[in-house]
């Protein structure tokens, strides 16, 4: 790209600096690149964070148990359904108390469809990044029937607040089951059109072969998780390892891919979509009667101690370490961000590649920055 | 029609007049063609599109002239003002004139120059100068570097279409646009069949000269390089977008010329297909008759009269062309429209249907697999039309 | 110990709790608990739990006889509890030798009573053992911990977030910047001594131009 010109100008510059603005449409939220290159080619990214902070652990600090269960869903909001489970599970692990059968099983199919949700949004998006900007429409012509789903059950769509410590707080409506079943079968299809829209297309596959790559050992290094540590080869997640809610009673798959390029971490995606509907499936047919509370106390005053308690959520790991005084109030929460810890691997990841990739690079890890900032 | 007119002038006179009428009739036909993007973008996505302004969102174009003509004009303090101000005219002017001379029916008044097709492909040539002077004269360095790359690609993929044309010119045997539907006419057949392959080429390298999807890397990648017309506002932009429009059309047309048989129906030369010559006649009443049906679901009363109206002028314009004279006259228009609309269509199927391209795989692309399939074509065509003699 | 016995089952894969004595040649030992009857902020002033043997208790102390790593665990989650300086060695033998490769996370929690007033906890991970191991060093206010970007690479911009929060220092650390927050903010936000509704006003006056509305 250096040109020789009479006096140096800008075009003599061997090493450009580049801002990509908290605004702008790629990025998925208030996330602010610096791309220094060299001509074409990423040299280094810095990423500047922070626009969306809200200081929710602070916020945690100040608030009851109970109370703080609604600020959760607003990290991840894309995922709430999951930041809830694993926020109720954790204060139920601290609290030595279960949730009942018949709310782990409900609490799974909600998570899973809450999976299925957000991948969907991360579909469309990507591919709008990349330019096919039609399975945008498509995808949340899908996301339409799971938030229906949603809000009939908890009245919300996004930031459902769908689980309580102890279990559920609603029983599940009439014609739940068979709206689910009616779901399962009419999704697996649409995913079919996504792949002959996006999997076979050379473009696509161009675009997202080779691009990214993130072997295993550095993914492991760079603590990465979730379907970006999946794609590049290690099979690991946190429904088999250790397993929560119902899913020990459950049957599926976990899908990996060989390189750790985007084009794995995408196919890993919609694999996952597919062993999501199986999941549901199951789960739907096996729901056991019974109460949907367990036994928690209505004044919660956990012992003191603390705990780490983790399940996977869409984006990767989602823990949450809660430090108990023995007082209504926690002590410390701290959320580990799947978000925040895979953005690190960015750097890694665009290294040697072109502008154009940084995008579609961004794209694949999936971030969504209220929880990257929370 | 024959009117009295002093020889300095006659042979002026009726190509003027069909130039003004075209430059009057022109830019709401290309709003329109937006909007037809817009309701085929919609449809490819599940949804309906522009359905407020007007039936159906049929005043969605005079809406949107009207915002940019009354917006502010924006000039930025640092621009080279003159050629800031010139650029877009460039891009346009060339683009009128070379739809000016595009034959769209034997019946119109074109100027039927020898060298009709290199002329006009000379002016989409000068148009890529209004690209590179927006970019130039904004004195930013991100529309300059978007300026330089989308000239990059299009002067890379001039050449590609210039060699699919050069196989479609073997055949037809003249640059002259209209001797060229008349030598398919003569031969009975469009020239794609003789010249499939220059046809796909020529497809894609149009794709890639009207910065369409998927290769409109230059444009869509706004945060990084931005494209061209960053800079401009308003009405200056609207010309932009005028003459992008225009191009499209420009290459549509080309291919349809060269290719597609121009304003012939198909198969013109068997007589025992000679009822398709009523197509034009069942086609305009079968698009009243759905204006009609659309009228009868809308909502408002306004609008329902809106496409009654619309449904019945299409209907009557149908039985018009029953009346004798007419037909000839006006289905050379016809088919011709028919088969850019067609041209058209495929464009925005194309552009919501296919990711895109990543810039190196663009030029590479144009470079490594279009032009020497391009020129591969035109020596196989030699050979073949050497031993056919 | 003046907590209920948790009637808890050790779920497969963690270490099981065993109450044996602990056989840890330690510093002093952790001191009186606080009741759960008292009302709020009385912080947990030491470890909670029972001491915590098994073959990687064994392991540490055989390869570390002079540091003083205390081991515990509590609702069948076992942790550490070692001294700042050894943070780096531990961890790299924690990581090589017994196989805890991924570093969950990385925080801090302030415990402004105790005599080391922040605690950094290392959530580990090992992917052989499916085993979880957290590793808690107390840090004093003025004192640095040693950053283990050298064993795990990830734990880059946590170590910076904790920084942010809490005002703890990272040795050796690439770049030790906020993350979070903005690079001229004065304080540390999750510290107990700062306040929910402080805002820095020297901030919002230089940079928003009007007074804080808190």
């Amino acid at each position: 790209m250096a040109t020789s010109t009479p006096q140096a100008t800008f075009l003599d510059a061997n090493e450009i600096v580049i801002n990509m603005g908290p605004q702008h449409p790629s990025t998925h939220g208030v996330l602010r690149v610096i791309l220094k290159l060299d001509g074409e080619k990423v040299m280094g990214t810095e990423c500047i964070i922070g626009y969306l902070h809200r200081g929710v652990e602070k916020i945690a600090e100040n608030r009851t148990y109970v109370q703080f269960a609604p600020y959760v869903d607003r990290m991840d909001y894309v995922a709430a359904v999951s930041n809830g489970l694993g926020y109720c599970e954790a204060i139920e692990k601290l609290l030595n108390a279960e949730a009942p059968p018949r709310a782990r099983y409900v609490r799974t199919i909600l998570t899973e469809l809450n999976r299925i949700s957000s991948h969907l949004l991360w579909l469309g998006t990507h591919a709008l990044d990349l330019g096919a900007i039609t399975p945008l429409f498509y995808t949340f012509r899908e996301r339409e029937e799971i938030l229906k789903i949603f809000e009939n059950y908890c009245g919300a769509r996004l930031t459902t607040h769908a689980f309580r410590i102890g279990g559920l707080q609603y029983e599940t409506y009439d014609g739940f089951e068979e709206q689910v079943k009616a779901f399962c079968d009419y999704f697996p299809p649409k995913v079919d059109e996504y792949e002959t829209l996006l999997t076979g297309n050379r473009i696509w596959l161009e675009r997202t072969k080779g691009v990214g790559i993130l072997k295993a050992d550095e993914a492991i290094d760079m603590c990465v998780t979730g379907p970006v540590l999946r794609a590049s080869g290690v099979k690991w997640d946190l429904r088999k390892a250790k397993p929560y809610a119902a899913y020990a009673e459950l049957d599926f798959d976990i899908p990996t891919g060989p390189n750790g390029d985007t084009f794995d971490r995408y196919f890993v995606r919609m694999e996952e979509m597919r062993q999501s509907i199986r999941i549901v499936r199951q789960a739907v047919a096996k729901i056991p009667e019974g109460p949907i509370m367990g036994k928690v106390p209505k004044i919660m005053k956990p012992p003191v101690g603390e705990i780490y308690h983790s399940i996977e959520a869409p984006k990767g790991e989602l823990g949450y370490y809660v430090v108990s005084d023995g007082s209504t109030q926690p002590y410390r929460v701290r959320v580990r961000p799947p978000c925040f810890i895979n953005l690190q691997a960015l750097d890694r990841m665009c290294r040697g590649h072109l502008v154009a990739d940084v995008v579609a690079i961004i794209g694949t890890i999936d971030i969504v920055l209220g929880e990257v900032d929370r | 029609m024959q009117i009295p007119l002093p020889p300095a002038i006659a042979p002026y006179f009726w190509p003027v007049v069909y130039g003004v009428i075209l430059l009057a009739v022109f830019p709401l036909a290309a709003g329109y063609i937006v909007l037809l993007e817009r309701k085929v973008m919609a449809d490819i996505q599940a949804r309906l599109g522009p359905m407020r302004v007007g039936p159906h969102g049929l005043l969605q174009p005079i809406a949107d002239a009207v915002k940019l003509l009354l917006k502010e004009d924006i000039i930025p303090e640092l621009t080279d003002k003159w050629v800031f101000w010139i650029s877009p005219i460039i891009s346009v002017v060339t683009a009128l004139v070379a739809l000016f001379l595009i034959p769209m029916s034997d019946k119109l008044p074109v100027p039927d120059l020898n060298i009709g097709l290199l002329f006009i492909l000379s002016l989409t040539s000068v148009g890529i100068l209004g690209i590179i002077l927006g970019g130039w004269s904004s004195n930013s360095h991100y529309p300059l570097l978007g300026a330089l790359r989308s000239t990059a690609q299009l002067v890379s993929y001039e050449v590609a279409l210039g060699f699919a044309i050069v196989g479609g010119l073997m055949v037809a045997g003249t640059l002259s646009m209209q001797e060229m539907v008349r030598n398919q006419l003569a031969q009975g057949v469009w020239f794609v069949f003789y010249q499939p392959v220059a046809f796909l080429i020529y497809f894609i390298a149009a794709l890639a000269e009207t910065n369409r999807a998927p290769f409109d890397m230059p444009e869509a990648e706004s945060e990084i390089v931005a494209g061209y017309h960053t800079e401009y506002s308003g009405f200056r932009f609207a010309l932009y977008f005028l003459a992008e429009y225009s191009n499209i059309v420009i290459v549509c047309s080309i291919a349809t010329t060269l290719f597609l048989g121009g304003w012939l129906r198909p198969f013109p030369n068997v007589r025992a297909l000679d009822f398709l010559n009523y197509f034009p006649v069942i086609a305009l009443a079968g698009l009243g008759a759905f204006c009609l049906l659309g009228a009868a679901r809308e909502a408002r009363t306004i609008e329902k009269l809106g496409m009654a109206g619309l449904g019945g002028a299409l209907i009557l314009m149908g039985l018009a062309c029953l009346l004798p004279g007419v037909l000839p006259a006006v289905e050379g228009l016809f088919w011709f429209i028919a088969k850019v609309c067609l041209g058209l269509y495929t464009f925005i199927w194309i552009r919501f249907t296919l990711p895109r391209y990543r810039y190196d795989q663009l030029m590479r692309i144009g470079w490594l697999w279009l032009i020497p399939l391009a020129i591969a074509n035109v020596i196989v065509t030699g050979v073949v039309m050497m031993l056919w003699q | 110990m003046p907590e209920e016995k948790p009637p808890v089952v050790p779920k497969p894969g963690e270490a099981p709790a065993a109450p044996a004595a602990a056989t840890s040649a330690a510093k002093a030992a952790p001191e009186a608990k606080a009741h759960p009857e008292k009302p709020a902020a009385v912080a947990p002033s030491g470890p909670v739990g029972e001491p915590w043997t098994g073959e990687i208790v064994e392991a540490l102390h055989k390869t570390f006889p002079e540091i003083a790593i205390q081991a515990f665990t509590y609702l069948t989650q076992n942790y550490l509890i070692i001294p700042r300086e050894s943070v780096v060695p531990v961890a790299m033998f924690l990581k090589t030798e017994l196989h805890f490769n991924l570093l969950a996370d990385l925080t801090a929690a302030d415990y402004p009573k105790r005599e080391k007033r922040f605690e950094v906890v290392y959530q580990l991970y090992s992917f052989s053992r499916n085993e979880r191991l957290r590793v808690k060093a107390p840090v004093g206010e003025q004192e640095s911990i040693e950053s283990v970007i050298p064993v795990w690479s990830g734990a880059d911009w946590m170590e910076r977030e904790v920084y942010d929060m809490f005002g703890i220092r990272f040795e050796h650390h690439p770049n030790m910047k906020r993350i979070l927050l903005p690079d001229e903010w004065e304080g540390y936000p999750l510290r107990k001594d700062y306040g929910i509704l402080q805002q820095d006003e020297r901030w919002v006056r230089e940079n928003l131009h009007i007074e804080s509305g808190q």
